[in-house]
């Protein structure tokens, strides 16, 4: 359904990329399939098996490198920037090619158009996430670079009637030996009607000169002035501001509406009903808050969720009793386990989580006098957008512009699948006569409320070690909602009843175990459910780096040296745990009842991070004094906006690990605001130190995943302080013992 | 009618007195540097100085402004502002930058009042202030990155 209305260019996925260890999604190689094949396998493990060859692309200097007169040589940027840094990442790849000087360079975000702006991990999708940004845009803007740089070369070597061979270009100046000299901009307009090299040549990375080095940020003075336009800055002429009330329990349908009252408040419009709720249009942001106040609504709730937070813990654990589907397994993993010489088992339980980004969901929508749209949105899925929006306006995809604008933050919850908040606006649009530009406003209590959680899990491990501490077995079960199941993706991306997004980090983890049974219970409640900053990582990960902690204390083993055992085969995790453990003064360090240590290791998206956490823990309370962690993200393209999102990783996570989670009374989010779903404060901020594992491969990602490793680390290290195992997310600070 | 004085200039704006200030200045003045992030004075996003003081915008009402001269990050000026702005740009402390600026008329404030803030400081005068993408670490060497250069 959502595919036939994508007008898109079909660049097929190969069908094996998407085997090896994953074999359940294979098939999926059409438009959405793609989509979340690349948001949800690492691009490393993509190539290695035959994935998306990102070298085949084409250079296209044009659509990315816009040379202008007065010298500036800006960067088309197809992703959006909700706070990772991409835009410099981007710009550094082109400058670098270019041999641009750095001042030089500026950023635009693209239009929508996937015809030229697709994720080339995505397929045929123009849209940002999975940690792709960098990695899928590597090849296509160094040739990109590479073109534009040859073109510009080409254009002074016929004005100065000298070999292009003998032309050099350093910080953005073209130099021949004869002492001839100029600038990119004077060149601009010769170069443009150069041919363009289709395989230009790329430099040597020995050669590189801004790759690898600190450069400031692009949006650095932008976003400290007030002049940096995010969606909810977005003032059209005439534009209506619009606020939806919405059901309070999902799956809910209006029963009636009296807009009476609404309508009588000043600066209120109109009071459109829309397929979520009734929307309530006013001249400014609060008189549509005080209309949608007034309206009285009694809600359908014959098709609601009515469960509770206790009554859907006792119905995981209990589907958590019955064998699964399989995710992946290997050997007789009972068998092993039950000649073992020691048996561990442990539970995990994790709660639902709002992304609750900064800038809530707005978006503006307005009818051209051509009957073409405009959409002004942080946009995270353009092609997906562009059709639902059509699709609800009756017009075509290529009937609908996008433009993207800086997002505060996102954490994943500007990309569904639904175009959700998008659909509302269009339909606003639409049901209020397309007269006036509509903005659609989430109030920070809708984004507190509205869905689209990262799912709660449950985990159950059973494990069986030899008399040296070796594991024999491993068998895991896990409990969750899928993201995808219950989606328009389903049919295409659901093999065998099994989402990556809920096992990815658990069933395809790099430890060596000999025999392992890896299911899955895919829970189906009727709560909107979506990919979290790092997806099931953000909850695998804490399964498997608090048990096999575990593992290494009943063997009586050192938690590094016992994984690293474990991680013969994984040669990169092992150098960025080992890494971490040297930089942490991990052997040396000072351990004492209510100050400990703790580890962990963790790949996500093709990147491998591991941390070390220092904590001081007593009754009740736990605070952490210190992260030290160390990334491998292949070349490190931009080194200080790495260190920046590791960082930020933490800051971002540690509120989940310390009390953050969405609850359900009779089908109602209790949570609401800030002041029930509490982000991390400035006092509580740890301090991180970032550490680099140096690297030629090709550079993955690091907005995600930094995430998955903070909250075994922490955990881990409150056990090592107290010797109590806290494992369920949040951690039980509350029912900690002193010691 | 509602007679505001904002970053040295007057307004008039036609609008409820009940109106948070927030919104006077987002959806009538057009200013939007100034962010909307909780409406309940839980993350400082929307923090402006009223005569120098940082103040919610959220939770102050347009009819409760009075003659207080209402500064914006689009007005700040003067050393304090300069030092911040500069220290923010060195230590590329922005991330999504959605919040950046409350943060900056947080630190603004901290520092017009306390030349040499220590840690402990730089916590009660920040804890008001959310950043979700975890920029702490960075705000708080860039405030004291700030009192140095003001010393």
């Amino acid at each position: 359904m959502l595919n036939s209305r994508i007008k898109t260019r079909q660049v097929p996925l190969r069908e094996d990329a998407v085997t090896s260890r994953r074999t359940f999604l294979r098939g999926s190689a059409t438009a959405a399939g793609a989509l979340v094949i690349g948001l949800t396998l690492d691009l490393k493990g993509a190539r290695a098996a035959g994935g998306p060859d990102l070298s085949k692309a084409p250079a296209k200097p044009n659509a990315f490198v816009r040379i202008a007169a007065d010298d500036t040589v800006t960067v088309v940027i197809k992703h959006l920037d909700m706070g990772q840094g991409n835009t410099t990442g981007l710009a550094t790849i082109v400058a670098e090619e270019l041999d641009a000087d750095w001042g030089q360079m500026r950023a635009v975000f693209a239009p929508a158009d996937a015809s030229l702006y697709n994720n080339l991990a995505f397929g045929p999708i123009q849209g940002t996430g999975g940690s792709t940004a960098v990695a899928n845009s590597w090849i296509q803007l160094r040739k990109a670079g590479a073109a534009a740089r040859a073109m510009l070369v080409a254009a002074a070597s016929a004005e100065w009637k000298v070999p292009a061979g003998e032309i050099t270009i350093e910080k953005g100046v073209m130099r021949h030996k004869s002492g001839k000299e100029g600038r990119f901009g004077a060149f601009a307009a010769k170069a443009a009607v150069q041919p363009i090299p289709e395989n230009p040549a790329l430099k040597d990375p020995a050669a590189f000169r801004l790759i690898g080095t600190t450069l400031k940020r692009l949006d650095s003075d932008a976003k400290t002035d007030g002049s940096a336009k995010y969606a909810l800055d977005v003032r059209r002429p005439g534009q209506l501001t619009a606020l939806v009330a919405r059901a309070p329990r999902f799956g809910a349908t209006l029963k009636s509406v009296d807009d009476t009252a609404a309508k009588a408040v000043p600066g209120v419009v109109q009071v459109v009903r829309i397929p979520s709720g009734v929307a309530v249009v006013a001249r400014d942001t609060w008189s549509a808050m005080k209309g949608r106040e007034a309206l009285t609504l009694t809600w359908d709730d014959a098709g609601a969720e009515r469960q509770s937070t206790e009554s859907q813990a006792a119905a995981y654990k209990a589907l958590a009793d019955k064998p699964g589907l399989v995710a992946s397994q290997r050997g007789d993993a009972a068998g092993a386990i039950k000649g073992a010489a020691k048996v561990l088992e442990a539970e995990f339980s994790f709660p639902y989580l709002a992304h609750a980004p900064m800038e809530p969901l707005n978006a503006t929508i307005e009818r051209a006098g051509d009957g073409s749209y405009d959409i002004y949105a942080g946009s995270q899925f353009q092609t997906i957008e562009q059709a639902v929006a059509a699709g609800i306006l009756g017009t075509t995809a290529d009937k609908v512009r996008i433009t993207t604008l800086w997002a505060g933050g996102s954490f994943g919850r500007r990309a569904t699948a639904s175009a959700d908040y998008i659909a509302e606006a269009a339909a606003i649009l639409k049901a209020t006569g397309e007269k006036a530009p509509i903005h659609l406003v989430w109030t920070r209590e809708d984004d507190i409320t509205g869905g689209y959680y990262r799912p709660a899990a449950y985990h159950r491990i059973r494990a069986g070690l030899d008399a040296k501490g070796a594991i024999t077995g491993w068998e895991h079960r896990i409990v969750g909602k899928s993201i995808i199941i219950g989606t328009p993706l389903e049919a295409m991306m659901v093999k065998d009843g099994v989402d990556a997004t809920t096992v990815e980090g658990a069933s395809d983890t790099p430890y060596a175990l000999p025999a392992y049974r890896f299911e899955v219970h895919n829970a189906r409640e009727g709560v909107p459910v979506l990919w979290w900053r790092s997806v099931g990582h953000s909850h695998t990960a804490q399964a498997m780096e608090v048990f096999v902690d575990e593992l290494a204390h009943a063997a009586g083993q050192d938690p590094v040296a016992y994984r690293l055992g474990l991680l013969k085969q994984a040669p990169r995790l092992s150098a960025a745990l080992t890494l971490a453990a040297e930089k942490a003064g991990w052997s040396a360090r000072d351990q004492k009842p209510g100050r400990g240590y703790g580890v962990a290791a963790h790949e996500s998206f093709g990147s491998y991070v591991a941390m070390v956490a220092d904590v001081t823990a007593e009754a009740g309370k736990v605070k952490v004094n210190r992260i030290v962690a160390a990334v491998d993200v292949g070349v490190a393209v931009n080194p200080d906006v790495i260190r920046a999102q590791v960082e930020g990783a933490v800051g971002f996570a540690l509120s989940s690990v310390l009390r953050n989670r969405i609850t359900f009374k009779d089908g109602e989010v209790q949570e609401k605001n800030f002041d029930t779903y509490e982000p991390t404060r400035m006092s509580e901020m740890p301090k991180v130190e970032v550490h680099i594992v140096p690297s030629a491969a090709a550079p993955t990602g690091i907005g995600e995943p930094g995430v998955p490793v903070l909250a075994p680390a922490i955990a881990n290290a409150v056990f090592a302080a107290t010797g109590q195992r806290l494992r369920s997310l949040p951690l039980d600070v509350a029912g900690l013992r002193g010691v | 009618m509602t007679t505001l004085t904002l970053n040295g200039r007057t307004y008039e704006v036609e609008a409820d007195p009940e109106m948070p200030l927030l919104w006077a200045i987002r959806d009538h003045l057009n200013l939007t540097g100034t962010k909307y992030g909780c409406g309940i004075a839980q993350c400082g996003a929307c923090t402006v100085h009223l005569d120098g003081q940082p103040v919610r915008a959220c939770q102050t009402r347009l009819g409760d402004v009075g003659a207080a001269k209402i500064t914006t990050i689009e007005g700040i000026s003067g050393p304090v502002a300069e030092a911040v702005r500069t220290a923010w740009r060195k230590l590329d402390v922005v991330q999504c930058g959605y919040c950046q600026s409350g943060q900056m008329m947080s630190a603004i404030g901290l520092l017009s009042d306390n030349k040499a803030p220590s840690d402990a400081d730089i916590d009660a005068a920040m804890d008001g202030n959310v950043c979700r993408c975890g920029t702490y670490q960075r705000i708080r060497a860039a405030i004291h990155d700030a009192a140095r250069s003001l010393a």
